[in-house]
């Protein structure tokens, strides 16, 4: 039998259907893979072996009746982030130690529902807040890829590193992520995978870890564009829990797959060619466009000229935001408290509690934020970046009067060192550049593996849409995906 | 404008976080990199620019004003570091 790790979300499911295999080989396989990877690289932070097998038998028995949905019996990993019921939800920080939810986010309720199975806990920075998943309680994810000739550890990205290294190692076949400045994406172009970050609206947030909650967008992690469109239909849609989630019908993404990009129009944003931008990415960059273009695509320049000041927006945006969410984390509720001194009283209990909760860039963060909102700053630092904010959905609007979708590279460069950008925080927020202003207007996105750089490790471009129109999305990346025919995968060290 | 020991105090304060004396000056020069690095919004023009605070949502939805749920105390304590009797505990808050 073939290696069953290696399936796509397509093949496992078809496979199953056609009675190939069972879901219960197919979990044990993903659990013996994860066995033997998980002690180098790190991705899951808590894998739950029984109860997928338990899930996997439940799986079998609903697929032997006949007319089960798409993720039945499928192995997948959920990030950190997601609530599970009963299962360790800590975002990765040791202040939500101990945590074990007694419910389900809408997300993963809804994959339970369509019979999914659950591999484990995927690992990734602290609440969300890393670019490279070493601000992690758990420790740094390891990307399963090396620099040719190399032995180092490289960043598989963040924040969701987890969610990138287990689908790129096959330690599982899709895996849940978020997205609030570039945590899918950027991860997905480190590790040559799919990551796709919908609308802000399409994916309820409703039990997911907030982190910036005009930001955040839970999204697909996978091998392939045809998986990504079948996973994100499985738990996307309108949720009434989730006050900004869109009452918009979630059409069949697959579906839309397989068409021509003939006449498509396609903008190229001459502000992206930044300082700093390496020469093989610019060089991928311009092969992408040249290959849409053979593919009947129209390129067009665009101008989105206050691109430089949306990463500055964001980390005013962000963390003010973050410094609200988190607020709850109060050492009273739920997870961890601090060991109090004899007198101490309740301002004493929340203060030592969040000191030695909260990891060094999450405290950075939080207090950013709350000098930001604080009196005699609101106005010179929030509300100004509010209104940037404002004019960078502006630049996008302009530029879908003219085009369908926007390429850009995911990232300036390939995948670093760990422990090369943790000591300079701008350098790390640097990272997001090209993912952080489509957050900031809400629109959808998805990066695809392109190529490889000279070090030897995945580049990814980004294609960005419409707002709601991940179905244009999904068929213009498929198309550039078959062009490209990337097929590199990381050497087995682990 | 520029962070000194004594913003570092008052926005730790605000945001609830103890910060130990010896603490403050170095993360008011990381707090100074990361704000200093901020102030380029300061050269936009946004003159009669209205603040976008949330994408996609032009008006916010409202819920019917239903109990919906309830009956759950053993839930909302199961998970927290100190109960008794059905209340959280925590260390004395009125003398």
């Amino acid at each position: 039998m073939t290696d069953l790790t290696r399936l796509t979300l397509a093949e496992a499911r078809d496979g199953l259907r056609r009675k190939d295999f069972r879901a219960v080989e197919l979990t044990e396989a993903h659990g013996a893979a994860i066995a033997a990877a998980n002690g180098a690289l790190n991705a899951y932070a808590h894998p739950t072996p029984e109860a997928a097998l338990a899930m996997a038998e439940a799986a079998d028995a609903r697929l032997a009746e006949g007319g089960a949905p798409d993720l039945c019996g499928v192995p997948i990993g959920v990030k950190d982030l997601f609530a599970v019921e009963g299962v360790p939800t800590q975002a990765a920080s040791r202040i939500l130690e101990g945590f074990l939810p007694p419910y389900d986010s809408t997300v993963t309720a809804k994959l339970r529902a369509e019979g999914a199975v659950f591999l484990g806990k995927l690992n990734m920075d602290e609440f969300a807040m890393g670019s490279s998943n070493e601000t992690s309680v758990y420790g740094p994810v390891v990307s399963p890829w090396r620099r040719k000739g190399e032995t180092g550890p490289l960043t598989p990205g963040g924040s969701s590193g987890g969610s990138s290294a287990a689908v790129a190692a096959d330690l599982a076949v899709a895996a849940l992520g978020t997205d609030t400045g570039g945590s899918i994406r950027q991860p997905a172009a480190l590790t040559g995978i799919v990551g796709l970050k919908p609308t802000y609206g399409r994916v309820s947030r409703w039990g997911v870890v907030a982190f910036a909650s005009s930001l955040d967008q839970a999204g697909p992690m996978t091998k392939t564009v045809r998986d990504a469109a079948i996973f994100l239909k499985s738990f996307a849609g309108f949720d009434p829990k989730d006050s900004t989630s869109a009452d918009i019908a979630v059409p069949d993404y697959e579906a839309a797959l397989g068409g021509s990009i003939k006449g498509k129009r396609i903008g190229i944003p001459k502000e992206y060619r930044v300082d700093g931008l390496s020469g093989e990415v610019q060089s991928l960059w311009d092969h992408g466009a040249l290959k849409l273009r053979e593919a009947g695509a129209e390129l067009i320049e665009v101008s989105l000229p206050h691109t430089k000041y949306a990463l500055a927006a964001y980390y005013i945006v962000a963390p003010a935001e973050a410094s609200s969410n988190l607020a709850r984390y109060d050492g009273v509720r739920y997870g961890r408290r601090a060991k109090l001194a004899q007198g101490d009283g309740i301002a004493d209990l929340y203060e030592k509690t969040r000191a030695e909760g909260f990891g060094r860039e999450v405290r950075r963060r939080v207090m950013i934020g709350a000098y930001a909102l604080s009196a005699g700053f609101y106005d010179a630092y929030y509300l100004r970046a509010q209104k940037v904010r404002a004019l960078i959905k502006r630049d996008f609007d302009e530029a879908f009067r003219q085009v369908d979708a926007i390429l850009t590279p995911t990232t300036p460069s390939p995948a670093f060192g760990l422990g090369e950008k943790t000591n300079d925080p701008v350098a790390m927020y640097l990272e997001d550049v090209f993912t952080v202003p489509v957050n900031l207007a809400g629109l959808p996105a998805i990066s695809l593996p392109a190529g490889l750089a000279r070090q030897g490790t995945p580049l990814g471009l980004q294609l960005i849409g419409r707002p709601f129109d991940e179905s244009g999305l999904l068929a213009l990346a498929e198309a550039v995906e078959r062009d490209s025919g990337f097929s590199a995968r990381p050497a087995r060290w682990w | 404008m520029s962070v000194d020991a004594e913003d570092v105090r008052r926005a730790a304060k605000l945001a609830r976080i103890a910060v130990k004396t010896e603490e403050l000056e170095p993360l008011a020069a990381e707090l100074n990199g990361i704000l200093t690095w901020i102030e380029q919004l300061a050269e936009v023009d946004v003159e009669g620019v209205e603040p976008l605070t949330t994408p996609n949502v032009t008006q916010a939805r409202q819920r019917p004003d239903l109990v919906t749920d309830g009956d759950i105390q053993e839930k909302i304590l199961m998970n927290a570091p100190d109960s008794r009797e059905g209340f959280f505990v925590v260390p004395k808050v009125v003398e």
